[in-house]
């Protein structure tokens, strides 16, 4: 550039510049590794002390699982087998017990014949809320849904087929019953009330007798399963995919009393939410499992699983309440007077407007609430239920694994990661995907 | 439908109709009296600005329109029903009553079309193919008909701002309330809302609007309306009112705002 140039103030540029692609030396791998471990002294110490750390780690660790024993019937039989391959009292796990085991720590104590139903319910599960899960499947199969736990009671409990057929031919009934009022000019309330008198009638003096007949006619049974049969990880799935579907719409509804300018809904709320978190959630199991039968009418005998699940679900339910509730009051004012302004009612502006993306802010705490309530699960080991880790206390109870500690609850806690990090996953790749759609406001 | 029965939201209708009477109207928020003995009657096909300084209440009054904000004595009715706890009335009232707010408010996880086609679909019922060739005339008529399948957050200020206006049009309102509608927009895109607003307004809707935009009272408006310390100060129509102001308060706030 000329001198004159350089000296007047006056600039006029004339021709716009290209963009061009950043020096190599500052991109790739070679950078990520200059600045991220050997960016000056202290980085370099640091990386070295880490290697030193895991090395130390897994020095111990990896030989002892690597050299397992997988095909021995007892403990004793394993620690010969290894002195056999390795020498005496080198460290080597005892995977045998997984593969002697497995069929229990799977099933607990279900019939052995009906093996195939637990996984095909867990298909059936999967199936029914994939939909749900990806918004880009035809939302036809969402019809699906209804039907799933009908068909998942009825694999994993057994018995008659039109038991809980009959069930949902009721609730069928009440919503064909509601959707007719609705469409009759009927008012929400009135058409509310015809749809339950309707399922309630049903259910109390239809659903029984007719299930005995179709029974009879043509028997389509599957032998029954009681509760206290499940254990393992069927268990474990059960009560946690039951606690997590049904904690969600009720964490949604308390999350939006709390908020509810009515005062009597949103202290109902408030004391429910400070109860039922402010109390271990083992307690909540005990009382389950011994104070309920005190409080329900004598004669009620309730399934401990149903009490158990019921429990879990009211426990999420509080924390999730109050990660919704961050998420609703995340959303700008704005968005609530729009959709009133637009003559939306509570209900549609809470549905179509406001959940959906408060709902979207909570996600991580949501999944995080879930992978928490799914851990949990294996609290109940300590109401007397054979969940995985129930289990290792009476598969240690036998002669032949006395004394077994780490490979069980390595196993166990493997499965473990791999169930919540697929939930975790799930949530970041729902998380970028609707980043992508829903841009923010501006 | 065509698109010539579609043109008008409403032809305009012979004056004389009132659209929203507001009688001795006060509100406070706590102690705080911030609408003091409001009397203002709207006819059907007026345009009306509300301008004076800010907190003077001139953004309360509007809401209490379409009850975003209660008032605590006084009538208000608007187009024959009146505002009371009443929900069923809160509820066609503000199906009848259109608003524009400053910061645009559009639903950020719904595309432009979804937007203006949501509150036809549940509120007013109307089947989904016919509320989509709605928003698309509407749409058309704000000028971003290519924007339709766009999220919000893709668009810039003024066309995020017509998009709130065509979805407010896509409900058919027989009144249009504007809440400073370019204040939060940037110099270059005020003029595309203005003249959407100007367009509007040549068509007989029934408008009010809060705005500082002398330039589209004088040119629209039917009357002008000045309000301070929650209370009409002055109102006129607006070449007698940028002219002629009578009160004091009213010429320091015109000097203050036309001076610069």
């Amino acid at each position: 550039m000329s001198d004159t140039h350089a000296r007047t103030v006056a600039f006029s540029r004339d021709t716009m510049l290209p963009p061009v692609p950043p020096p190599v030396r500052e991109t790739g791998a070679v950078r990520w590794l200059r600045e991220n471990l050997l960016g000056g002294p202290l980085n370099v110490a640091l990386t070295v002390l880490s290697l030193v750390a895991i090395w130390w780690a897994l020095s111990g660790f990896l030989p002892w699982a690597w050299r397992g024993i997988w095909d021995a019937s007892s403990l004793t039989e394993c620690r010969a087998r290894r002195d056999e391959l390795y020498g005496p009292g080198v460290p080597a796990a005892c995977w045998a017990i997984i593969a002697e085991r497995w069929p229990q720590l799977v099933f607990g104590f279900y019939p052995q014949s009906g093996y195939w139903r637990p996984p095909v319910a867990l298909a059936v599960f999967l199936v029914a809320v994939m939909p749900v899960l990806f918004p880009s499947l035809p939302r036809r199969m969402l019809w699906l849904l209804p039907p799933a736990p009908f068909v998942i009671y009825w694999l994993l409990w057994g018995g008659s087929l039109w038991g809980p057929a009959t069930v949902a031919a009721g609730f069928a009934l009440g919503w064909g019953v509601w959707l007719l009022a609705r469409r009759g000019g009927a008012g929400a309330g009135l058409a509310l009330a015809a749809g339950v008198a309707a399922a309630a009638l049903w259910w109390w003096w239809i659903a029984g007798p007719l299930a005995g007949t179709l029974a009879r006619g043509v028997p389509l049974a599957l032998q029954p399963v009681l509760s206290k049969d499940m254990g393992g990880f069927t268990l474990s799935f059960v009560i946690g995919l039951s606690a997590i579907v049904l904690s969600l719409p009720l964490g949604v509804l308390l999350a939006l009393a709390r908020r509810s300018e009515m005062p009597i809904i949103s202290t109902v709320a408030v004391v429910y939410i400070e109860i039922i978190r402010g109390v271990p959630l083992i307690v909540w199991l005990f009382t389950a499992q011994l104070l309920l039968n005190y409080f329900l009418p004598r004669g009620t005998n309730f399934d401990l699983m149903l009490r158990v699940i019921i429990m879990v679900t009211l426990f999420a339910a509080a924390y999730l309440a109050e990660v919704i509730r961050g998420g609703l009051a995340a959303l700008p004012k704005g968005q609530f007077e729009a959709a009133d302004a637009l003559g939306l009612g509570y209900w549609q502006s809470m549905r179509l407007v406001v959940l959906p993306q408060a709902l979207k802010i909570s996600i991580p705490g949501i999944v995080n609430t879930f992978i928490g309530l799914f851990k949990d699960t294996t609290l109940v080991a300590f109401i007397g239920m054979f969940d995985p880790i129930g289990l290792t206390g009476s598969i240690r109870a036998t002669t032949a694994w006395n004394g077994i500690y780490w490979e069980p609850y390595v196993f166990i806690a493997i499965v473990f990661f791999v169930v919540c990090y697929a939930m975790s996953r799930y949530s970041i790749w729902l998380e970028r995907r609707l980043e992508r759609e829903h841009r923010p406001a501006t | 439908m065509t698109d010539a029965a579609l043109a008008d939201p409403a032809p305009r209708p012979a004056l004389g109709e009132v659209a929203v009477q507001i009688t001795g109207m006060n509100k406070w928020y706590g102690q705080f009296h911030v609408l003091r003995d409001i009397n203002l009657t709207v006819m059907r096909g007026e345009r009306i600005v509300i301008c004076g300084p800010s907190g003077s209440g001139k953004s309360t009054l509007i809401r209490c329109i379409n009850r975003l904000e209660e008032h605590q004595s006084g009538r208000i009715v608007v187009d024959g029903t009146e505002l009371t706890s009443n929900l069923k009335n809160i509820d066609k009232v503000r199906s009848e009553v259109g608003m524009v707010f400053q910061h645009f408010n559009l639903f950020p996880h719904l595309t432009v079309l979804e937007n203006c086609t949501l509150a036809p679909i549940w509120v007013r019922k109307v089947p989904k193919r016919e509320a989509e060739e709605t928003a698309m005339h509407f749409l058309r008529k704000v000028r971003i008909p290519e924007q339709a399948n766009k999220y919000p957050g893709q668009l810039s200020g003024g066309q995020q701002q017509r998009v709130a206006i065509a979805r407010s049009l896509c409900m058919r309102p027989k009144i249009m309330l504007f809440d400073e509608p370019t204040s939060a927009l940037d110099p270059e895109m005020i003029k595309e809302v203005l003249d959407t607003m100007i367009e509007l307004a040549q068509e007989g809707m029934t408008m009010l609007c809060v705005t500082h935009e002398m330039g589209f009272a004088r040119q629209v408006a039917d009357r002008v309306i000045f309000m301070d310390q929650g209370q009409i100060v002055e109102q006129n129509e607006p070449e007698a009112f940028f002219n002629n102001p009578q009160s004091e308060r009213t010429k320091l706030f015109l000097s203050q705002i036309l001076g610069h």
